[in-house]
């Protein structure tokens, strides 16, 4: 009886299968939405224009209206929209109150002593708010009995906000362009541990031949372009190096690729001297914090395209069968006249150019190259490309598993942040999600039984 | 063994019932019988040369013994004591000892580390490493292989260290000691030396089973011998009892009953030519021609060099020297995908690790030496693969669910139609077929004979490599014989030859 439901249960989890991750995914934003809903307000120009069609509905256009704001830039958006829209409906007796609640209630003072009556005060969430109006019949029984009007609030988890989500797509970028090229290395049955020490490689050497030799401050556009690419070619000769003595002298990939890892990191130290390196144009930005279409960040739009590229190469290339061909049983695949030096080597190229181009979105996103940068990200990208559902054995994956791999790391560590859950306690739970996905991978593949 | 050794109080029967015994033994594996009622005595002191050809049970049987497997049937006894062995480790406290071709030594360790493995001499939590030396060097001495025991194993000789394996077996007691061709692996001096041993070893009164094909060696050091053909007891005799040929023809004794399809095409002209191919020890200078439309059996024992031949000529290992010629053209093969793209195809004979990729869909499987026909302008037809794995499937009658089934969950005689596919649609001009029916069932024998002939009929050649005898002359038009990396004899007519001729040959 137990064995049959224990069966049918690793049957199910087969059967969501390639869906599995998508499906935990979803979970995961549905769980933080929820425990992040909160009473969110309206941007200012939104919430004025909402305001000025309440007001509009219920007054005439006579009417005597304060809008009360703070010095604040945000509030002054909120007060000139507010004032636009009513004039352009015909009010023309406007006032703006600026200030702390003491001038505002100086004002009030000033207009009982006038004589003059007040029908409407408008505020923010704050301003509406403040102790001066709670109570204007009995304070200030002369200035009439005004209404008050604030935007209307409404409540959306703050992880489903716009800012938070590209936020997350935003961080996860340089993570999730660096797992393509894990993702690869694994499926052709490798490891790659050098990666993290390659970002640090990489954004040092761009930054110090931007300021070394393109011009410091005054580079132009073209100059960073090229050093970029000089430090992409360097990465995937370096990658060359790790393949081919992985490759052509057979020696294990998860030891050269240690030794790799320490060579590059030593090598971004020992290159920039232990300093970062900060003299680069503020136009060097434009690819981790610029956004040039539709509002999507850059890094993000780049990351996307990578991924589509790499699914096609994967799904519809000979590279991409070769690389599973050789990952799921070597011999076969070699006695099929696949050439798995060449295809080995390859994984590795890449996987050393993605984690250099992620160095240098990496540097833009941070103004800076340091040696410092990509620690343990390793790691990350290793996690990211398990919990994608990549076999770690080699032969089996998806490049958009990983996707939603990084995705699932990212959401997890950005809800923890919202929860305001400490930084150790993170680490904690990272690491149990991780262990959890691998071994739900391991009950869909094999089943309950231990051996 | 002397009276006074035996224990006090024991009865009649037990005096007299032998060492082992194992009766009725039956064992099958996926529907397949491996073994059949087979009784197989062993006395005390004495040596027990199991024969058979490839596949006829030998090891099956050995692994009950050893406790790997359990029999479907029948019953160990052990000095008249039924005995339950259902692990390797409760095959070793009763005292049998196995030592297979590829030793169970930890290289790292020295000889009396290896030779103590898991019983060491510990005296307050240490391990005494004079007293297991001292012990190690008077049991390597008694075998007549005095070295020193705390040389590491990976600086021994092959030889040296088979004597460590013997020396671990003699420490635990073992009364019944199994080897498993133990001499094939040895030079002319060092099995001298081992004959010595084993020796020793029945005058202390072990019994020993030797598993072997050299007959010469058998008839030197056996007192017994005993055949298995098919899984069942061909035969049982006293070595003075037994003459060479009456040995051979125990063992391939099988009357010819199985069917083989009538071939129609005659063979053409000559198309492959392979002249003074070396590699190492396996491959010694072999030359030979081959013709379109042939079928050319190598045949051969284990480890005579046959496949080690075949992955040369496919490029799969480097040869050291000599030329391969198709169609008169020169080939430098320096890696299977050149051979491929040279119109050679292989199909190994271990089809789970060499042939097929067996976690991938059996479309992928069938695709990938093909993909160069699927792609255009760098992209992969997905739809044309399947379409063509479609057809292929159903020329094969591939018993398959769908294109997206592993290939792991095909049957034996599906997953070698599949690797025979994906080599129809590559048109390769030669084909070596490794055992292309191990493991196969009857019916699906059949079908890949047919193939092959029709293969041959389309003027390919057809390379075949095969144990079973039978197949062998049944099948070729040709035949090949090899032994120790060197052809030792070539049969033109197989159709009025004989199992015997080729056993002659092969055993040289």
């Amino acid at each position: 009886m137990k064995e049959t439901s224990l069966a049918r249960m690793s049957n199910l989890l087969h059967a969501l299968g390639d869906y599995g991750m998508v499906v935990m995914l979803l979970l995961l934003g549905l769980f933080f939405s929820l425990v992040t809903l909160t009473e969110q307000q309206p941007t200012p120009e939104v919430g004025a224009r909402e305001l000025a069609q309440r007001i509009k509905a219920n007054h005439n256009t006579d009417s005597v209206v304060w809008i009360v704001i703070r010095e604040l830039a945000t509030d002054r958006a909120f007060a000139e929209s507010l004032q636009q829209e009513l004039n352009e409906s015909g009010h023309e007796q406007i006032v703006q109150v600026t200030g702390l609640p003491r001038d505002a209630r100086q004002e009030l003072e000033a207009w009982q002593q006038r004589g003059d009556h007040i029908d409407i005060i408008a505020g923010n969430e704050i301003t509406s708010n403040w102790l001066v109006f709670s109570n204007l019949e009995e304070t200030f029984p002369g200035i009439g009995s005004p209404q008050i009007y604030r935007p209307t609030s409404y409540r959306w988890p703050n992880f489903l906000k716009q800012d938070n989500l590209l936020n997350i797509t935003n961080q996860i970028a340089v993570i999730a362009i660096i797992a393509i090229g894990m993702t690869v290395v694994i499926i052709s049955g490798g490891i790659d541990l050098s990666v993290g020490s390659l970002i640090a490689f990489s954004a040092v050497l761009t930054c110090l031949l931007i300021r070394d030799w393109a011009g410091s401050l005054q580079a132009g556009v073209s100059a960073m372009v090229l050093c970029s690419l000089i430090a992409i070619l360097v990465s995937a000769a370096i990658g060359g190096i790790t393949g081919g003595l992985i490759t052509f002298f057979r020696l294990p990939p998860f030891i050269v690729t240690l030794g790799m890892m320490l060579m590059a990191s030593g090598g971004a130290y020992l290159l920039s001297g232990g300093e970062s390196v900060y003299q680069i144009p503020d136009g060097f930005v434009w690819l981790g914090r610029g956004a040039s279409l539709l509002g999507i960040p850059n890094a993000v739009l780049m990351m996307a395209i990578l991924y589509l590229f790499a699914h096609l190469a994967m799904k519809r290339t000979r590279w991409g069968r070769y690389l599973y061909a050789v990952g799921g049983n070597h011999e076969a695949a070699r006695l099929s006249g696949v050439p798995i030096g060449r295809v080995r080597l390859s994984a590795y190229i890449l996987s050393a150019a993605l984690a250099g181009l992620g160095g240098i979105i990496m540097a833009s996103q941070l103004k800076s190259g340091a040696p410092t940068y990509g620690q343990m990200y390793e790691l990350y990208v290793i996690a990211a490309v398990v919990v994608g559902g990549t076999s770690l054995s080699g032969g089996e994956g998806k490049i958009l598993g990983t996707l939603i791999g990084a995705f699932i790391i990212a959401v997890i560590q950005n809800g923890m942040n919202l929860m305001n859950i400490e930084s150790y306690t993170q680490k904690v739970i990272l690491g149990l999600v991780i262990l959890l996905a691998v071994l739900l991978d391991r009950i869909k593949q094999h089943g309950f039984r231990a051996h | 063994m002397p009276a006074s050794q035996r224990p006090k109080g024991c009865d009649l029967s037990e005096m007299i019932s032998p060492l082992l015994e194992m009766r009725g033994i039956g064992k099958s594996f996926a529907g397949i019988q491996a073994l059949k009622g087979v009784d197989l005595v062993l006395q005390e002191g004495e040596v027990l040369a199991l024969m058979g050809e490839n596949g006829a049970g030998k090891s099956t049987l050995m692994k009950i013994l050893g406790g790997a497997h359990l029999p479907d049937e029948g019953e160990l006894k052990l000095r008249g004591n039924r005995i339950l062995v259902d692990s390797p480790q409760k095959a070793r406290s009763l005292g049998i000892a196995m030592i297979y071709q590829e030793f169970n030594l930890i290289p790292a360790l020295s000889a009396a580390e290896n030779v103590f493995l898991g019983q060491e001499i510990v005296q307050h939590g240490l391990i005494q490493h004079e007293a297991q030396e001292s012990r190690t060097a008077d049991l390597l001495k008694e075998l007549g292989m005095p070295f020193d025991p705390s040389t590491p194993c990976q600086r021994l000789s092959i030889a040296q260290q088979q004597s460590v394996e013997i020396a671990r077996a003699l420490s635990q007691e073992a009364q019944i000691l199994v080897m498993d061709e133990p001499s094939a692996v040895l030079t002319p001096p060092e099995v001298k030396r081992l004959f010595a041993i084993i020796d020793q070893c029945r005058k202390r009164g072990l019994g020993l089973i030797y598993i072997g094909h050299r007959l010469d060696e058998i008839f030197e050091i056996a007192d017994r011998v005993m055949v298995l053909r098919d899984g069942q007891p061909a035969g049982s005799f006293p070595i003075d009892q037994c003459k060479r040929h009456e040995l051979i023809h125990c063992m391939v004794g099988r009357p010819m009953d199985q069917e083989y399809p009538k071939r129609k095409g005659h063979p053409g002209p000559v198309r492959l030519k392979v002249s003074e191919l070396r590699r190492g020890k396996a491959v010694q200078g072999v030359c030979f021609e081959a013709r379109g439309g042939e079928i050319l059996g190598l045949a051969g024992l284990v480890g005579a060099g046959r496949t080690e031949l075949a992955r040369l000529i496919f490029g799969a290992d480097r040869s050291e020297a000599g030329t391969i010629q198709l169609d008169g053209r020169t080939l430098s093969l320096r890696s299977p995908a050149e051979a491929i793209a040279a119109g050679i195809g292989f199909l190994s004979e271990d089809r789970k690790l060499q042939g097929l990729i067996t976690q991938h869909s059996i479309c992928s499987n069938f695709g990938l030496p093909n993909l160069d026909q699927f792609t255009r302008a760098g992209l992969l037809n997905l739809g044309q693969e399947e379409a063509s794995f479609n057809q292929y499937a159903e020329t094969m009658q591939l018993k398959r669910h769908g294109p997206k089934q592993r290939a792991s969950h095909l049957s034996g005689g599906n997953q070698q139609k599949l690797v025979i596919a994906k080599w129809l649609a590559r048109r390769c001009e030669v084909l070596i077929f490794d055992e292309p029916t191990r493991g196969i069932d009857v019916g699906a024998k059949y079908e890949i004979y047919q193939l092959m002939h029709a293969l041959a009929d389309e003027g390919k050649v057809i390379l075949m490599i095969s144990s079973e005898l039978p197949e062998m002359l049944g099948m070729a038009d040709r035949i090949l014989v090899m032994h120790q990396g060197r052809l030792t004899g070539e049969i033109t007519h197989p159709a009025s030859s004989n199992q015997q001729a080729i056993m002659e040959m092969a055993v040289a």
